[in-house]
């Protein structure tokens, strides 16, 4: 016989989650599964508990007294890799990111025992080094003197890296030239728009992007002032928030948002500009991550609503400019996704027809770009089997296209196509770059 | 819990990762597509051949374990519910095509197969599978032939038993049972192969499916009429077939709908208009202009507000797209969401859909109806919400109505959900007691002991107002 659905009490993190997990989204999941293909993970998988209806069912089963989560319950919430695919094919439009947040801020709420170098590590994370771009850059100059004074060699030499996981170790080899001087200090924080102003966009520079990727922001407020936007970039802005958000940190997401809207209302902007999906995304949903909160509610509101990434923004308002290939040679690009600017903010024709643009370059659509690369924040780190699957699938995807560029508009997914490039691709003969640096390389300026 | 020998047995035959029974895939085989229902099952598997499914079945029966096979969990019947236990055997694993013969148009699959990747890749071989249910990005071929699910294009083409010539299953003792093949015609003995179609589970497993194709339609045309005369698009449905024009769509929208399809999906539709028609038609170029004229002719001489004619793709996309997003725009109008598809003979889709709107007053629930005009199979939608046990009831009040009024006008319970759990209270109304006796010798010849998906199509007890356990 079936056993009976009986409904036992809640245990400790069974009552957290009550506390957490909005009821009507979990209600709102009719069950249809029509997000199971879009899933990686239950692709990867073929288990229903690893798709996202399946841990809907187990959120809510928690919820409603008929499991008692547990470890394995605690892990399935961490294997899902936050890349949304899920949302824009359900129905009933459930908000499966909010659902998958709150379970996961529950769970850390719940976890007290966590190994004392995890938390120590997600404290230096978490508390003391993201939320403080000076501090960001502080680490940026570490590893630029890391990587320039010849200690790399030293370390590379000795094997040191040896002692670090495989993951980080390869990636320590495609870290990008890290900048201690970032956008503001090398080109200033206000640069007047070409032309005729159609409007004033703030620049959200990222904390990450700015220390690894300082060139893509200065080529970003090129674009922008070339296409007819007046950029400034408020000096006082901080990290989004999105790993925090993503890793049961809800508190810490808020405190940065709050910042981040002060901020930005301050300097009085029309848009507010991103060039990293995974930051983006988070931006544009300052408006629920403050939802609860009264005094903070209205102007979060005004902050969602503003946000754009820089494709999107080119093409549904700029004065685009025209781009063409210099080189002689036929140059073929193909693009891959970044999950959340697709899944959440919703881009996914902008940065490609920007690409198709450009003069001389054959632009090759890749299959199954919308798949998420496997890199999806600090996954990576914390998943590294199913991580590598991914990255694997997708480079076999990536080599098909016969392509001279991956280009992608997410710094994580650069990496991570880097990364891909280096294990399993043509390394040499492909190269991963950020949509808009090779968009800026390619530009026709005005006289 | 299974009793410990028989997991030791089945974990020998299929390894230790393809057989669960920790609490979390048991929460995840729980449910299915139908709303408000859900039973745990002992265990669950993942066979990977036929000779696997046989082994486990043989070590069920021995054990007397009940089995529900199980597609994508998409039924909205409840077809895979494990109401009685037992272990859940995801077919998924068992995903290939195994052969497309392009002398004879057929393909062999395995059940596990997705819908969509099946009919994608006959595409790209120039040819047609058309049985098209609207979850078929999702669902499986299997289940598709479980439930003998239609679609869209039922009309014209038919339905999946249309396309089913030949399957392999597995009974309940563990034996191999291969009928049809690939001779389109087949008169040797009973047609076990149409009777395994749309058995939900009930008599075998299926582990292979040999599958008619056809060549695809050269071109396609399609076009939208509003009608502020329910009657006047229903006239218009009936008279496009006495022309003898079978058109490949010809769908329909009710005045509930297209409200709720507009507000979400801002099309700017008509809000006085009581029904809209989607019509497509396919084939040879001429042959569709031709159809396609006259079927305007008939629209407008019954008195169709507006007629648009799609005069390239684009266009008829956007013609498409109040269709499309009926199903979407209904499911997040409230948290829950219960489609059904009572079914009548097309002249009466008029009478149907009143009936519908009657029935939802007299109940105060929300009922919007679309569906395959063509065809009768009509999909009254009720928005509600799970938690309210009152409305819920009135909701299952108005249902039962609405099952009792398509049989009084000669139609059916379920055109192409099946009968699962949700409508075997209602089985009997349909096919009548006799009709009940011989299913059930069926089902006795086939599974003695009762073991394939335990529960479904026959009722404990038919309905007279006995009150379903939907928990
Ligand atoms: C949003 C939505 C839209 C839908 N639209 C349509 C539609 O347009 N037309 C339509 O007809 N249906 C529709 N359905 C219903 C459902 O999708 C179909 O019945 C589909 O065929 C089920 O396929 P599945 O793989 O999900 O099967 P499941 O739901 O897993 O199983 C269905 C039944 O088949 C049995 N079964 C599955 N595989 C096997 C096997 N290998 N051997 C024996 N028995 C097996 C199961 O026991 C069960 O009884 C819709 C459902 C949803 C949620
Ligand atoms: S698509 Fe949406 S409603 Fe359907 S199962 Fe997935 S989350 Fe639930
Ligand atoms: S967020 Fe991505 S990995 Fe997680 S359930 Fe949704 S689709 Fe799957």
């Amino acid at each position: 016989m079936a056993e009976p659905l009986t409904q036992t009490t809640l245990n400790p993190l069974a009552q957290k989650l009550r506390l957490r997990l909005d009821e009507d989204q979990l209600t709102n999941c009719m069950r249809c599964g029509f997000c199971l293909p879009a899933c990686p993970t239950f692709r990867e998988t073929g288990f229903e508990a690893e798709s996202p209806r399946g841990r809907i069912a187990l959120m809510k089963a928690a919820v409603d007294g008929i499991l008692a989560p547990d470890q394995a319950f605690e892990e399935q919430m961490h294997n899902c890799l936050g890349c949304r695919a899920c949302e824009p094919v359900c129905p009933a439009d459930v908000k499966y990111g909010q659902l998958i947040e709150q379970a996961r801020d529950a769970i850390e709420d719940h976890t007290v025992n966590h190994r004392w170098w995890v938390k120590l590590s997600r404290r230096a994370a978490f508390n003391f080094t993201f939320p403080h771009q000076n501090r960001m850059q502080w680490i940026g100059r570490s590893l630029r003197f890391y990587q320039k004074s010849g200690l790399r060699k030293v370390v590379r030499g000795a094997g040191i890296m040896k002692l670090f996981p495989k993951y980080m170790r390869e990636m320590e080899k495609i870290l990008p030239d890290a900048s201690s001087r970032g956008v503001v200090e090398q080109i200033g924080s206000r640069h007047a728009a070409k032309g005729e102003k159609i409007a004033t966009v703030g620049l959200f520079r990222g904390c990450i992007m700015d220390v690894l990727f300082t060139d893509t922001n200065i080529h970003t407020v090129e674009l922008l002032t070339e296409a007819g936007f007046e950029v400034v970039i408020p000096e006082t802005q901080n990290c989004c928030g999105a790993l925090h958000a993503h890793s049961g940190e809800a508190e810490g997401a808020r405190s940065l948002a709050r910042r981040n809207i002060r901020v930005f209302k301050e300097a009085g902007v029309d848009y507010i500009v991103s060039n990293a999906g995974g930051c983006g995304a988070i931006l544009t949903e300052y408006d629920h991550l403050l939802h609860e909160d009264a005094e903070w509610e209205q102007d979060a509101k005004w902050f969602a609503k503003r946000v754009i990434d820089v494709s999107d923004l080119l093409v549904s308002h700029g004065r685009v400019p025209s781009f063409a290939e210099s080189s002689a040679l036929p140059l073929r690009i193909t693009y891959q996704d970044s999950c959340h600017l697709r899944n959440v903010m919703r881009s996914s024709n902008a940065p490609r027809q920007l690409m198709s643009q450009v003069n001389g370059v054959e632009f090759v659509e890749m299959k199954e770009a919308d798949r998420c690369c496997g890199s999806a924040g600090i996954y990576n780190l914390t998943r590294p089997e199913m991580a590598g699957q991914l990255l694997e699938h997708k480079m076999e995807n990536a080599n098909a296209t016969d392509t001279h560029y991956l280009l992608t508009s997410n710094p994580g997914c650069l990496l991570q196509m880097k990364h891909g490039i280096e294990q399993h691709g043509q390394s040499g003969q492909m190269q991963a770059v950020h949509v808009v640096d090779f968009l800026y390389e390619r530009m026709k300026k005005q006289k | 819990m299974l009793q410990e020998e028989a997991r030791l047995e089945l974990k020998a035959i299929v390894g230790d990762k393809l057989f669960k029974d920790d609490p979390e895939s048991l929460v995840t085989h729980s449910y299915d597509g139908t709303p408000m229902l859900q039973a745990l099952p002992d265990a669950v598997i993942y066979p990977e051949n036929t000779n696997q499914v046989s082994d486990i079945m043989k070590v069920l029966h021995r054990y007397r374990i009940p089995v529900i096979g199980r597609g994508s969990g998409t039924n909205l019947s409840g077809g895979t519910v494990p109401v009685q236990g037992g272990v859940v055997m995801v077919m998924h694993r068992m995903s290939r095509i195994l052969e497309v013969d392009l002398d004879n148009l057929t393909a062999t699959v395995q059940p596990g197969l997705n819908t969509k990747e099946f009919i994608t890749y006959v595409e790209g071989l120039g040819l047609f599978y058309p049985p098209d249910p609207s979850s078929m990005a999702v669902s499986t071929i299997g289940g598709n032939i479980a439930e003998c699910s239609g679609g869209l294009r039922g009309l014209k083409y038919g339905t999946t038993k249309d396309y089913v010539i030949g399957l392999e299953a597995v009974l309940a003792n563990g034996d191999i049972l291969r009928t049809g093949g690939k001779s389109m015609k087949d008169v040797a003995g009973y047609d076990l192969t149409k009777l395994l179609v749309g058995s939900e589970g009930t008599l075998a497993i299926i582990t292979e499916a040999t599958l008619k194709l056809v060549p695809p339609p050269k071109y396609k045309k399609t076009m939208l009429a509003m009608y502020k005369d329910l009657y006047g698009a229903a006239r218009t449905v009936s008279k496009i077939i006495e022309q003898r024009i079978i058109p490949a769509t010809l769908e329909f929208l009710d005045n509930s709908t297209i409200r709720v399809v507009d507000d979400f999906a801002k099309l700017g539709l008509p809000l006085d208009m009581e029904a809209i028609l989607l019509i497509e038609q396919d084939g040879e170029v001429e042959s569709v202009e031709r159809d396609i004229a006259s079927i305007e002719a008939i629209c407008r001489a019954e008195n169709a507000e507006r007629v648009s004619i799609a005069e390239s793709q684009e266009e008829a996309l956007k013609l498409l797209t109040a269709r499309r997003s009926a199903f979407t725009a209904l499911a997040r109008l409230r948290p829950t969401t219960i489609l059904e598809d009572a079914t009548v003979p097309r002249s009466k889709i008029a009478d149907m859909v009143l009936e519908i709107n009657r029935i939802a007053q007299k109940h105060r629930v929300q009922i919007c109806t679309f569906g395959h005009a063509g065809d009768g199979n009509l999909h009254p939608t009720a928005t509600t919400d799970a938690r309210d046990a009152e409305e819920i009831h009135r909701v299952e009040a108005a249902f039962e109505e609405i099952f009792e009024a398509a049989i009084r006008l000669g139609g059916t319970i379920t055109g192409e959900h099946g009968v699962g759990l949700v409508k075997s209270p209602f089985l009997e109304w349909k096919v009548g007691s006799v009709g009940i006796e011989v299913m059930k010798s069926i089902k006795q010849a086939f599974d003695p002991l009762n073991l394939l998906n335990p529960g479904k199509v026959f009722a404990k007890e038919s309905r007279k107002r006995v009150v379903i356990n939907r928990g």
